[in-house]
């Protein structure tokens, strides 16, 4: 039977990587996400798990054990945040590019400096474009069936790219709350052996990473942007298969009340969850407002976006990084790209907020909320607004 | 460079890569023929030639055999130019000389 317990959220991640029989973790401790692999390491340490983990010295080194492990076809996980992230940069196009199923959780950072070590995706946007299959969740079971999902996702022959889960650091991998662990025979029946078709072996040698000269990268580069949009069909029927079997269901962009609702507000991870306590306040008081929340942040779900904010008048985007002299906030800028050809649309207001690990409340939300009508109606001077910073 | 099916890399579309563009014909960099990135030669005066060898252990290309009379010689397909084997050679048999074009 299945277990629900109370537990952190970043123990319950190491416990879930336990049960999704991992074979090698590389990792190294960074706030927020230290708690992840401390379990793990213990777990390893206590015979628990029958994995080899290897403790590196720097991030960098991290991902890049990921590879080699990867390589040889063993189950690889590894977890990191902000600085770590981006220490790792290089090397996680490399694992998308040499096409490696290595999961990794983030629990999402700010940046230095000055130095945080709070929550807000200034890490995430960072390593946007750098091929991984990227999924954000909003509370610890999201976390814990999202272990089971990626792996599976990333290994599946038909995608075979690497995937990062993202949990707001602190707001989401520090709490303490009730989580279900599935079954170990349900686990072990949905999550199939990793069989990486072409693994490093003397009895049949393979050269990876190699050199390609202009006239075959262009090629090589098509084939992956080909492959990981591709990989969206695989990740619908997984996410289908693991409803259908553990009662959990997840789409690419999930509504809050938002049908037919005329004013819109999109957020991404946990503070998601913050939202709806403001939209149902605000709906309670006879508002026509709803939510829609981006849980599939790549391959981009452009289809799922359109259709969920089509009938709205106005859409408010809310980003929790900067980008520093450019269209506003990164999520929106995306939106608003993937809007701008459609006869039917709403008016995009983009917010950021909650920065640097700054709360925003559910009254806060509604605040928004009613800026962001007041802009669509009378316009605004600025490419985007910036919320609850002291003038 | 990636693997070479019935068609050359010029031929080649993204669909006949395999996986992360990995490369599963061992030794088929041997085809990348590097002799062409060369400004230098090496010459050779093979009476002082005392078959030790240590111009084929130091060439960073592998690209040094022994031919038919014993002596040690490049493969011109290969050899860069790079002038080890004629820093090298203890009894002075090498000497690099500019390619003429």
């Amino acid at each position: 039977m299945a277990d629900r317990v109370g537990i952190e959220v970043s123990v319950a991640i190491g416990d879930a990587v336990k049960q999704a029989n991992v074979d090698v973790i590389a990792a190294y401790p960074i706030t927020p996400q230290t708690h992840i692999v401390e379990h793990l390491a213990e777990l390893v340490a206590n015979g628990e798990v029958d994995a080899a983990y290897i403790p590196v010295e720097s991030e960098h080194s991290a991902m890049s054990a990921c590879l080699g492990s990867a390589a040889v076809g063993a189950r690889t996980f590894t977890a990191t945040a902000g600085q770590g992230l981006e220490l790792m940069h290089e090397v996680l196009y490399v694992a998308s590019s040499m096409r490696f199923p290595v999961v990794m959780t983030v629990a999402n950072r700010a940046l230095s400096s000055p130095l945080s070590v709070w929550g807000d995706h200034s890490d995430v946007m960072a390593v946007r474009d750098t091929g991984w299959i990227q999924i954000f969740t909003e509370n610890g079971q999201e976390v814990v069936d999202h272990i089971f999902c990626a792996f599976r996702i990333a290994e599946d022959n038909k995608v075979l790219l690497p995937v990062m889960i993202h949990l707001d650091g602190f707001h989401l991998s520090h709490v303490i709350e009730p989580i279900t662990f599935p079954d170990q025979s349900k686990v072990d029946k949905f999550l199939p052996d990793n069989k990486y078709p072409l693994p490093l072996h003397p009895d049949k040698p393979v050269t990876m990473g190699d050199f390609a000269p202009p006239i075959i990268y262009p090629e090589a580069k098509w084939a992956q942007e080909v492959n990981l949009r591709a990989s969206k069909e695989i990740i619908l029927k997984c996410w289908q298969e693991f409803g259908e079997i553990f009662g959990h269901h997840y789409s690419p962009v999930e509504r809050y009340h938002s049908e037919k609702a005329k004013v819109l507000l999109l957020t991404m991870g946990s503070f998601s969850e913050t939202a709806m306590t403001a939209i149902d306040k605000m709906r309670g008081e006879g508002r026509d407002v709803g939510l829609v929340r981006l849980r599939l942040w790549r391959p981009f779900p452009f289809e799922e976006l359109r259709r969920a904010v089509e009938d709205a008048e106005t859409l408010i985007v809310l980003d929790r990084a900067l980008s520093f002299g450019g269209p506003g906030g990164p999520v929106c800028s995306e939106v608003k790209a993937a809007l701008y050809g459609q006869a039917k649309k709403p008016k995009v207001v983009s917010f950021v907020s909650g920065i640097g690990g700054r709360d925003i409340s559910p009254g806060d939300f509604e605040e928004i909320i009613n800026k962001g009508i007041t802009i669509s109606e009378k316009g605004s001077p600025n490419e985007f607004e910036i919320f609850g910073v002291r003038e | 460079m990636a693997k070479r099916k019935p068609k050359s890399e010029g031929e080649m579309t993204w669909r006949d890569l395999e996986i992360g563009a990995i490369v599963t014909e061992p030794g088929n960099a041997s085809r990348y023929k590097t002799g062409d990135w060369r400004s230098q030669r090496p010459t050779y005066d093979f009476k002082k030639c005392i078959k030790c060898a240590l111009c084929q252990i130091f060439c960073p290309e592998g690209c040094i055999f022994q031919n038919d009379e014993g002596n040690f010689e490049a493969d011109m397909y290969y050899c860069k130019g790079c002038g080890i084997c004629a820093r090298e050679c203890p009894t002075g048999v090498i000497t690099m000389v500019e390619e003429e074009e």
